[in-house]
């Protein structure tokens, strides 16, 4: 049958095939499409950069253009995966400098980025178009000097809540006059002042300009002259949302300013909020499709006032400050909502906040009937609640909710949370992200093992009560790839029973559970697609018996090996010593038979 | 024990992955895990100064272990002894475990920053602002960042900083010598060592010697955090006597 397609009609096919999945299915049909799709596969995404090496994925895929990589587990976003611990780009752009001369895009998540590999960018990708940086860091202004610089073609500079060493504000002004292509520049995570003048000449000098996220130290007084540059924008990230005092001037300005936006359906920053300069947004909250108040210090009456005009709102992220009053009015305007996060405003209180509890979520699931994603955090939260929305909102699939407190039981029946969490996998049938909080036994991993076929990653903490949880989930979710767990009694008999999971999922992190030492050491021996790493920051875990529980462990399949940068609180298990003893020595044997 | 058996019913079709580790391996490791505590909950009760890393752990737990238990409560106690919760009858105390609630650090000092600088809220959550600080040890080959505000006195700051580095110091000495880390004494050396001398740079830009002024004032002006060289830090004292001169 491949025969009698010509080669050149099925490039032709596959080159309307964008989505990853789809194209990963179709090298799977045979040799020749194998062939076929990988010569011509643009974009790359590799959710774990230790999976596989630079140069496998160059040499399988010539015509590279765009590469997305993810390197720290999710965990290090929460501190706890050490600094030093890996994640290091400059590999990759090394081998890409030398072999995909041709290469836009690259999209990081969790890594570290050097100066060094934001010069060798500069310098070797002569089309370069796209840079994304999600909570990477290591990397300074020095770096990004390199990029305006030489990178003439650029249209995507996104920094997003990356760690940078902010040494000065002038790299802005490295991007040159001839410089107009910028279509998204989202510096939002920069401490200090950007050379302002030259931010508004730039602004003023690319007119395909649609995304523009500011960071706190752009006053508020400057943004009405930096938006008339581009009215065309269609997401803004405010600066500093103040002044000392308020000012009418300011106020009226931002007005006209924003009334100009016409095409602006996004907004974000907030940062320092004077309630008084709200009223300036007013103009155009109808078209408001996402808004993210998560940094704004404002009350919930304000945040009402605001979002009561945005009936076409469809992501909305804000702090507890909105309260059940509040969220009850979202219910009631925002009719299109699909994505809600709700984050804690003083996330190290225990007190019980009566002002935002269970009864603004079930409000929104009521009210919403698109909502699909959930983020929220609360003090307080019953099984009924959750029953209520599972019943109500299946179509979710995204459902995490953080209870500050660990243990929290179901505060009207003291029971714990199983139920609820197991209501919620069964009715939403569709679910692919689930975390889990509040008191919780191994009945709801019983629930989630039984009914989350679809389930993709799962967030568990200070939850179960013994091995069998860890079994029923690693047994039941068919689809699972990343599964995340602290503090659970969770030991080493479900994890190597079902060892062979294992290796059909990217990856599971366990920090502070019960898996000894040598439960990590047989399963890395035994399984040589896996790389098993143990973290621990107390001492080589040699040093200790082999039932010692190891602080931290991070297993992920690879087919590249155990890896070569790993910091000294880091140990692999399973690796060299004896295998590449066995390996040489069979080498010296074969030299002499050949003598 | 019942849970093992009832995982055998279900995990049938894995039988040629299953992999064990040995008879008595799983009471072994919970005797261990209970004696280790909660070693992320860094409840910093007056442990003696000379602990090392593992008897710091151990001290711990003792003091939280409630005597004889039945092995059957073990799990239970784990999970108590392991949240170190309050009874709830009291007022809810401030326990600061790593990383949870899991809010992003980015978004932590975002909110911190905002709220120490409008006077939002009462002081409660201005000393509630997260304290970062990066520590760099000479020679070392990555930075370790430390939230000051986890601990409450130099030696709980200098415990932390010895298990932090310990790793790389180690590795430093001969393999062989890895059982010396056990030893307390010479993790104290590192810090206590002339050859190694911890330093911070304050608000005002200036280094100085770690513990030149009382702890509550140090975590409000550190600003970073570096372990010298001896022969590096010789300047440094003289300048830090006259700064808390002029202070006092």
């Amino acid at each position: 049958m491949d025969h009698s397609f010509p080669q050149k009609v099925l490039e032709h096919l596959f080159s309307f095939i964008d989505s990853n999945k789809d194209r990963n299915a179709i090298s799977l049909v045979s040799k020749s499409w194998y062939e076929i799709e990988r010569r011509s596969r643009k974009k790359i995404f590799i959710g774990n950069c230790y999976a596989v090496s630079p140069t496998t994925v160059i040499k399988r895929f010539p015509e590279l253009r765009s590469i997305t990589l993810k390197g720290k587990p999710h965990f290090a976003d929460f501190n706890l995966v050490p600094d030093g611990w890996g994640g290091y780009v400059y590999t990759w752009i090394e081998a890409m400098a030398v072999s995909v001369p041709l290469l836009e895009e690259i999209r990081l998540k969790r890594m570290v980025v050097t100066d060094e590999s934001l010069e060798l960018i500069a310098k070797s990708f002569k089309n370069f178009k796209v840079l994304v940086f999600i909570s990477c860091d290591g990397f300074s202004t020095d770096g990004l000097e390199a990029i305006a610089s030489n990178c003439r073609n650029l249209k995507e500079l996104n920094l997003q809540e990356s760690e940078v060493e902010d040494l000065s504000g002038d790299w802005l002004c490295y991007f040159p006059d001839s410089y107009t292509s910028l279509v998204s520049l989202n510096i939002s995570c920069l401490n200090n002042e950007v050379n302002l003048s030259a931010l508004e000449a730039l602004l003023g000098r690319c007119p395909n300009l649609q995304t523009l996220c500011l960071n706190h130290a752009v006053p508020l007084d400057k943004l009405p002259s930096l938006l008339s540059q581009c009215p065309q924008l269609v997401e803004l990230g405010t600066g500093v949302y103040s002044t000392e005092e308020m000012h009418p001037d300011v106020l009226s300005s931002l007005i006209t300013a924003f009334s100009g936006c016409k095409q602006l359906k996004s907004l974000s920053g907030f940062w320092n909020v004077l309630p008084s300069y709200l009223p300036a947004l007013y103009p155009i909250c109808s078209r408001l499709t996402s808004l993210n108040l998560s940094y704004a210090i404002i009350q919930s009456s304000d945040i009402v006032k605001l979002i009561g005009q945005c009936p076409n709102l469809l992501r909305l992220w804000v702090l507890d400050y909105i309260e059940d009053v509040g969220l009850e009015a979202v219910a009631a305007s925002c009719k299109d909502l699909q994505e809600l996060r709700v984050f804690p405003s003083d996330p190290s209180c225990l007190e019980l906040n009566n002002a935002l509890t269970e009864r603004g979520l079930v409000s929104v699931s009521k009210g919403c009937p698109k909502l699909q994603s959930v983020l929220y955090f609360c003090r307080q939260m019953s099984n009924a609640a959750l029953s209520a929305i599972a019943q109500i909102r299946p179509n979710l699939t995204r459902f995490r909710l953080c209870i500050l407190e660990p243990h929290t039981p179901d505060y009207l029946t003291l029971q714990p949370l199983d139920s609820g969490f197991g209501a919620i996998v069964e009715h939403c049938k569709d679910l692919q992200r689930l975390s889990l909080s509040g008191l919780l036994t191994d009945r709801v991993f019983e629930y989630i093992g039984t009914h989350a076929k679809k389930l993709e990653m799962l967030s568990v903490a200070f939850a179960g009560d013994s091995d069998l949880g860890l079994h029923y989930v690693l047994s039941g979710c068919e689809n699972l790839r990343k599964l995340e767990i602290r503090d659970c009694p969770f030991g080493d008999e479900a994890l190597l029973a079902n060892a062979a999971k294992l290796e059909t999922m990217r990856s599971l992190w366990m920090s502070s559970c019960s898996v000894s030492y040598g439960a990590c050491k047989l399963l890395g021996q035994k399984m040589p697609k896996l790389n098993v790493e143990v973290i621990d920051e107390s001492g080589p875990p040699d040093s200790r018996p082999d039932s010692c529980p190891v602080e931290k462990l991070y297993i992920y399949r690879s087919i590249a090996g155990p890896r070569l940068d790993m910091p000294g609180f880091v140990w692999t298990m399973g690796d060299d010593s004896s295998r590449k003893l066995e390996l040489d020595v069979a080498g010296v044997e074969a030299q002499f038979r050949n003598l | 024990m019942e849970v093992v058996v009832g995982m055998k019913k279900e995990k049938m079709e894995f039988d040629e992955t299953e992999l064990r580790l040995g008879i008595g391996s799983t009471k072994a490791s919970e005797e261990v895990v209970r004696k280790r505590g909660f070693s992320e909950t860094e409840n910093h009760d007056d442990d003696d100064d000379e602990n090392t890393t593992m008897d710091l752990m151990l001290n711990l737990s003792s003091k939280e272990a409630s005597g004889e238990v039945d092995p059957n409560d073990k799990i239970k106690n784990l999970q108590k002894e392991k949240t170190l919760l309050p009874d709830p009858a009291k007022p809810p105390t401030k326990t600061q475990v790593v990383g949870w609630p899991p809010v992003r650090s980015y978004r932590k000092n975002m909110l911190a920053m905002q709220k120490s600088s409008t006077n939002f809220g009462d002081e409660s959550e201005k000393n509630n602002a997260i304290s970062f600080v990066k520590v760099s040890m000479d020679g070392a080959p990555y930075l370790r960042k430390v939230d000051l505000k986890m601990y409450k006195s130099y030696s709980q700051l200098s415990d932390s900083l010895g298990k932090m580095f310990s790793s790389f110091t180690i590795g430093n000495c001969e393999s062989q010598g890895m059982k010396d880390f056990m030893n307390e004494s010479k993790l104290m050396d590192l810090l206590n060592n002339s050859d190694y001398v911890p330093t911070y740079e304050d608000k005002d830009g200036d280094w100085m010697l770690v513990g030149d002024v009382p702890w509550e004032m140090f975590v409000e002006s550190c600003k970073r955090l570096r372990i010298m060289k001896g022969k590096e830090a010789i300047g440094i004292a003289p300048r830090a006597m006259e700064k808390c001169k002029n202070r006092r």
